[in-house]
């Protein structure tokens, strides 16, 4: 417990920093959000009166609290070039990001695990080296090139799916989880690759203790000596790195959801970049980052509930 | 690269065993990168023809002896284009690792060496930064201050700085007690002597694989970058903005976007069996 509590309290400070870094960065932008709603011609008193309401005259530790109670409780602040609340906007975009991400987590998750107890079981040194030589050049293949290869192989040439048109989950879920497969694979294969690298790697490290020797010698074959002893302990390091995952697959999924034309939060937020619209801008990073952070708390959490000996150190 | 490493392995205990064991990975990684560094060298003084040369008489060609790589929609030699991109991409990831490299083992060595309140504070905000990707923080940063080449290094150079600090720091935290740093500080070697003499040269078979890590990354994400549109502008050709070219003409000039891909994967690919490489040894070692 004290543990969790412990990581609790780092993950409130990381939180912290994380929200001050978003809200500070965005303080240093050269130019005045008033030119931009208003235009070069306004008159001071418009101008006064704008940046009275955005809250804009108070000083900044204030203006910090204000945008964070403001932020937690909902209200991410106006876009500047639609006018409209950033949270309507992200409202129907995030929930396409999420299942992109789920998805891609779930394949890479059923791929990656027998993938890896495969690599990390092969005796045959040729064999184990051609494993290990195929993972590393899977593992090279840029996400985003990977999804090309797709569109032209599967959208253009198979006709498996069209290419730019994607369907909300509003109109079918099933047309919508197909169209994402591809996207979803994309993101998990070089992914998948990481994993297996790293499962075997663990596998091979457990293999080597003391405690294999014990358990062959009381006539466990290899096979057995795996799974019944050395797979619960090469899979703690993995899981914690799958759950790693799940935050660069999120952050994969921006350069993915470009390549596929799915209207995410990536291409929300590329979007945003070119019109500088910070707080839409704003408001994803802090998403996103607050996502990254929680994930990395929950594979804390995860280690110390699957490996007690951690408590002890 | 590969004086570095024998040198570093010689004080080692068996000394005597002269040659060191090298993975395969770690010569064909070797030959891959030199040969891609070679024809970037080549290409910042010679291309078959000019990167931006438009050819309206040969646009989208197939891959033949006169494009090697065929040409893109207005005629362009791919070829050279994927070179001078190449090129882009490996001067930019070399000044990304550097910037990191430099600062990092500077702030790693410093927070390793003294502890204290003030490593306390920085591994946090280490910790904190490298717990986002590289790609979702410059593209904010960039998002600041702009776009193009260096701001471009200079965003992912200060998102490289907590990797390296983050080793550098606890190789330094792990040696600072042991007796031979304890015989020098006896000898009377000042701590400049001690961080810089004594303690950095032991980093380096855990540093190397970290440069070699980091050269990947920032070849990625800047191409990452690039392909969204957030990075190098055209016409300077880049890996990243020619893949998005390539996107458009998929359907009638499939080689464009595989030739650009298959570059960064081949980039990525020699560095990162290098890496495995080089990290096999250190576990032999």
């Amino acid at each position: 417990m004290k543990y969790v509590a412990k990581k609790f309290l780092a993950l409130i400070i990381t939180l912290f920093i994380v929200s001050l870094l978003a809200f500070l960065a965005f303080q240093i932008i050269p130019g005045d959000p008033t030119t931009k709603m208003l235009g070069t011609q306004a008159t001071p008193e418009a101008i006064a009166a704008l940046r009275h309401r955005l809250g804009l005259d108070q000083p900044l530790p204030l203006r910090y609290w204000n945008w964070l109670t403001a932020f937690l409780t909902g209200d991410m602040g106006t876009s500047y070039s639609y006018n409209m609340p950033v949270r309507d906007m992200l409202s129907d975009k995030l929930p396409i990001t999420a299942l992109l991400t789920l998805l891609s987590f779930v394949i890479t998750v059923v791929l990656s695990l027998p993938l890896g107890v495969l690599a990390g079981s092969v005796k045959n040194p040729v064999l184990d080296k051609l494993y290990t030589a195929l993972d590393q050049v899977v593992m090279s293949i840029p996400a985003f090139f990977i999804g090309i290869l797709a569109c032209f192989l599967f959208g253009l040439t198979f006709r498996l799916f069209v290419p730019g048109n994607f369907i909300s989950y509003t109109v079918s879920w099933s047309a919508c989880l197909g169209y994402l497969f591809f996207p979803a694979l994309s993101i998990a294969i070089p992914r998948i690759a990481m994993t297996v690298k790293m499962l075997r790697g663990s596998i091979l490290n457990e293999m080597g203790q003391d405690y294999v020797r014990t358990a062959r010698s009381r006539g466990n074959t290899r096979r057995a000596a795996l799974y019944r002893h050395v797979l619960r302990n090469a899979l703690i390091p993995v899981i914690t790195f799958l759950a790693v995952s799940m935050a660069e697959i999120m952050t994969g999924s921006i350069v993915i959801e470009r390549v596929f034309s799915i209207p995410g939060i990536g291409r929300l937020l590329l979007a945003s970049i070119n019109n500088r619209d910070f707080p839409v801008v704003q408001a994803i990073v802090v998403i996103l980052a607050a996502w990254i952070v929680i994930v990395n708390f929950v594979a804390d959490v995860l280690y110390q509930l699957i490996d007690p000996r951690i408590r002890l150190r | 690269m590969k004086t570095n490493t024998t040198k570093q392995s010689a004080p080692n205990k068996q000394a005597k065993q002269t040659k060191v064991r090298r993975s395969s990975f770690f010569y064909i990684g070797g030959a891959i990168s030199a040969v891609m560094t070679l024809l970037v060298v080549i290409s910042f003084f010679w291309t078959p023809y000019s990167p931006t040369a438009v050819d309206a008489s040969a646009k989208m060609q197939p891959p033949s002896a006169a494009h090697l790589l065929g040409t893109d929609n207005v005629g362009r030699d791919i070829f050279s284009r994927v070179l001078q991109g190449a090129g882009t991409s490996f001067v930019i990831a070399i000044c990304v690792v550097l910037i990191g490299c430099f600062f990092g083992v500077l702030i790693g060595a410093l927070c390793g060496y003294y502890g204290g309140v003030a490593d306390a504070i920085l591994t946090r905000i280490c910790d904190s930064i490298t717990a986002f990707p590289a790609i979702l923080l410059a593209l904010v940063i960039v998002s600041i201050i702009g776009g193009g080449a260096f701001n471009i290094v200079l965003a992912l150079g200060i998102l490289f700085i907590p990797s390296f600090a983050r080793i550098v720091r606890s190789e330094f935290a792990r040696v600072r007690s042991q007796n031979y740093i304890q015989a020098a500080r006896l000898m009377g070697a000042g701590d400049a002597r001690i961080i810089f003499r004594h303690i950095l040269p032991n980093t380096i078979p855990v540093l190397l694989p970290a440069v070699t890590i980091g050269f990947n990354n920032a070849i990625l994400s800047e191409a990452s970058m690039s392909f969204l549109g957030i990075g190098i502008m055209p016409p300077q050709a880049s890996l990243g903005s020619m893949m998005n070219d390539a996107q458009t003409y998929l359907r009638n000039a499939p080689w464009y976007a595989i030739s650009t891909g298959v570059t960064i994967a081949l980039l990525i690919l020699g560095f990162s069996l290098l890496s495995e490489g080089l990290q096999q040894s250190n576990r032999r070692a």
